[in-house]
């Protein structure tokens, strides 16, 4: 048995969806021929998760995660390639699989509007069939740390979006998942949630040596949760490796943000040294290109009064656009 | 603070144990009248939706049994009443999910969920629409109590009857409740299902007894009934409290609801694992 939590090779997706003309002669002409094509959701991706890691799942929408998150998770047969989670593999949907994994989707509610969260719960310590002690431990603690302690008590459809999001995360992991996929598990929250679901997710993890793949439109969860990404556009895979090496191979520019004493009323010509973000009199950023960073940094030393300079990284979001805007680069 | 250190992670079990299947039924009936119990208005509204039907049959029919000299089809118009105030119980008891709301749960990816939970849906389902019947039931009571005192209906079955009467109810409840499964699979294949259901439900109210006892419809439809599953959902369990049925003709009627519930189940358990190889195949 393989000693990886996920195991993906060469993992297809094909969907036949119809093709039509606009207008009515091509919706009677449809009637007698229908002309289907295929569209490929998820094309030879391969990759490989260990236990107890956490990686981020990126791609521009429609790019194949969800349908990846599906396909790992049982919903959906591959078209192609293989599978295997815990172990198993996922289509066979056997129940000892099922009991090992979790996913959520952020847009999706599986809670029970009308009843408050805390009686849904029971239905799925019934259902798992945890024991009663541990699922009542798990629960509430679980329930304390998202401080959802009267929340759980109202009913599902009074709770925030943020508050119902909480209340799902602890309903997906009562069972005690080994392997989590979490698609879109903070959309829509405001920063606080964020961070606390993102703590929450951090928190299990580490007790339990859960696999975690996690999919987020919002770069914050992936660099507060995840060493490692996978970026995926068009269903083909970009990239495989850590964040910083993502950061290091996609991102062709560099940010100086210089600070200077006092020029007596003067303003430099900054524009000679790289594209000028913003100019304030005694402050400057610059975007250079990454390989005359080391030359910029030194004329500007040289040239000007600096006190402090320094040589940051893009912010990860523009990164991961200048990968998308690359769909060549091959890992 | 953090989660427990001594909390272990579930270990993964094959097979779900009977006690534990029926933890699981106990729970789900339990959600339904939570959930019913919250909302009394709304539930004595849908009494109200739910009592116009039959009151309007019974007010026709027992019109014509009136002008046909007192009685047409063997039902006098007491009788008439009583019918009908007990279709309205075994109408509580018969409810199950409909293919609508299967659509819904297809739509909301509400189905998705249900398929990583390691129990077929079908089971949390059973236990729900068991439950359900105890509020249902509640809010039954003061209206039946009121079309009672209205109608003053003829109703004399013999205590065997009164005591069978559960019996019979209940096996409604699941004959319904798989055929009403097995309509929702459709929502797996196509989302124009509108058309199917309506037919559907108009077979229902022809030939169940649900429109007019079957004595009353004409012979070609009763023979068209004897082949269908309907019957035994709403005229059988009528008609056993109404105190028409003898006991020579009760047991083969059971014999029959246990072969419909068995068909339906069959059916479903053969459907569903199309259903979900599509579903697996072309998303929700």
């Amino acid at each position: 048995m393989s000693s990886h939590s996920i195991v993906v090779k060469e993992l297809r997706k094909t969907y036949k969806v119809p093709e039509r003309e606009a207008g009515l002669k091509a919706a009677i002409k449809s009637l007698v021929a229908r002309k289907t094509k295929d569209v490929h959701a998820v094309d030879g991706i391969s990759f490989q998760i260990e236990p107890g890691e956490i990686v981020g799942f990126l791609g521009p929408n429609g790019a194949g995660k969800t349908t990846t998150l599906k396909m790992l998770s049982g919903l959906l047969y591959p078209t192609a390639g293989e599978l295997s989670v815990a172990g198993h593999v996922p289509q066979k949907r056997q129940r000892e699989f099922l009991q090992q994994i979790t996913l959520v989707m952020g847009q999706r509610s599986q809670l029970n509007w009308d009843i408050p969260a805390i009686d849904s719960y029971d239905l799925y310590r019934a259902i798992y069939g945890i024991p009663q002690e541990q699922f009542k431990q798990a629960r509430d603690e679980m329930i304390e740390i998202m401080q959802l302690k009267e929340l759980v008590k109202k009913p599902v459809r009074n709770l925030s979006l943020g508050e119902r999001m909480k209340a799902e995360m602890v309903g997906a992991l009562l069972h005690q998942p080994n392997v989590l996929f979490l698609d879109e598990p903070t959309i829509g929250l405001d920063v606080t949630m964020q961070r606390r679901i993102r703590a929450f997710i951090q928190e299990y993890n580490q007790r339990y040596n859960a696999t975690v793949l996690l999919t987020s439109h919002y770069m914050a969860d992936v660099q507060a949760l995840c060493k490692r990404v996978i970026v995926i556009h068009h269903g083909k895979l970009l990239f495989d490796g850590e964040l910083t090496a993502l950061v290091e191979r996609f991102s062709a520019m560099k940010t100086l943000v210089l600070t200077m004493s006092d020029m007596n009323g003067k303003t430099p010509d900054m524009a000679k040294y790289g594209t000028v973000v913003t100019q304030e009199p005694n402050r400057v950023v610059l975007r250079v290109a990454k390989s005359d960073a080391p030359q910029v940094t030194a004329r500007l030393l040289a040239d000007l009064p600096v006190t402090d300079l320094t040589v940051d990284d893009p912010p990860i979001e523009e990164v991961i656009e200048s990968v998308f805007d690359t769909p060549e680069e091959k890992p | 603070m953090g989660l427990n250190e001594n909390i272990t992670t579930s270990h993964p079990r094959s097979r779900m144990s009977l006690r534990g299947y029926l933890q699981m039924y106990a729970v789900a009936a339990r959600q339904a009248i939570i959930e019913q119990l919250q909302y009394p208005a709304a539930n004595m509204m849908f009494m109200v939706h739910i009592l116009i039907e039959p009151v309007i049959y019974l007010v026709v029919w027992s019109s014509v049994a009136n002008s046909q000299g007192g009685a047409i089809g063997g039902y006098t118009a007491a009788q008439f009443a009583g019918y009908y105030i007990i279709w309205t119980l075994v109408r509580q008891f018969n409810l199950a999910i409909g293919p609508h709301g299967f659509h819904w749960r297809i739509k909301e990816g509400r189905l998705a969920a249900e398929l990583l939970r390691p129990v077929h849906p079908l089971l949390p389902d059973l236990g729900y629409y068991l439950g359900y019947k105890v509020p249902q039931t509640l809010y039954w009571l003061p209206m039946g109590f009121l079309l009672w005192l209205l109608f003053k209906p003829e109703i004399s079955p013999d205590p065997w009857q009164v005591l069978a009467f559960p019996v019979v109810l209940m096996l409604a409840f699941f004959v319904r409740f798989f055929f009403m499964w097995l309509l929702g699979l459709v929502c797996f294949w196509t989302e124009r299902v509108d058309a199917l259901f309506e037919l559907y439900f108009a077979a229902e109210l022809l030939f169940s007894g649900r429109l007019v006892p079957l004595e009353v419809m004409p012979a070609w439809a009763q023979n068209v009934a004897n082949f269908l599953p309907f019957q035994w959902t709403f005229y059988f369990p009528i008609e056993v409290l109404l105190g028409r049925v003898s006991l020579a003709e009760f047991w083969p009627g059971v014999l029959i609801q246990l072969a419909w519930i068995t068909g339906g189940y069959s059916l479903v358990r053969l459907i569903w694992k199309l259903a979900v190889k599509r579903f697996t195949a072309v998303g929700s």
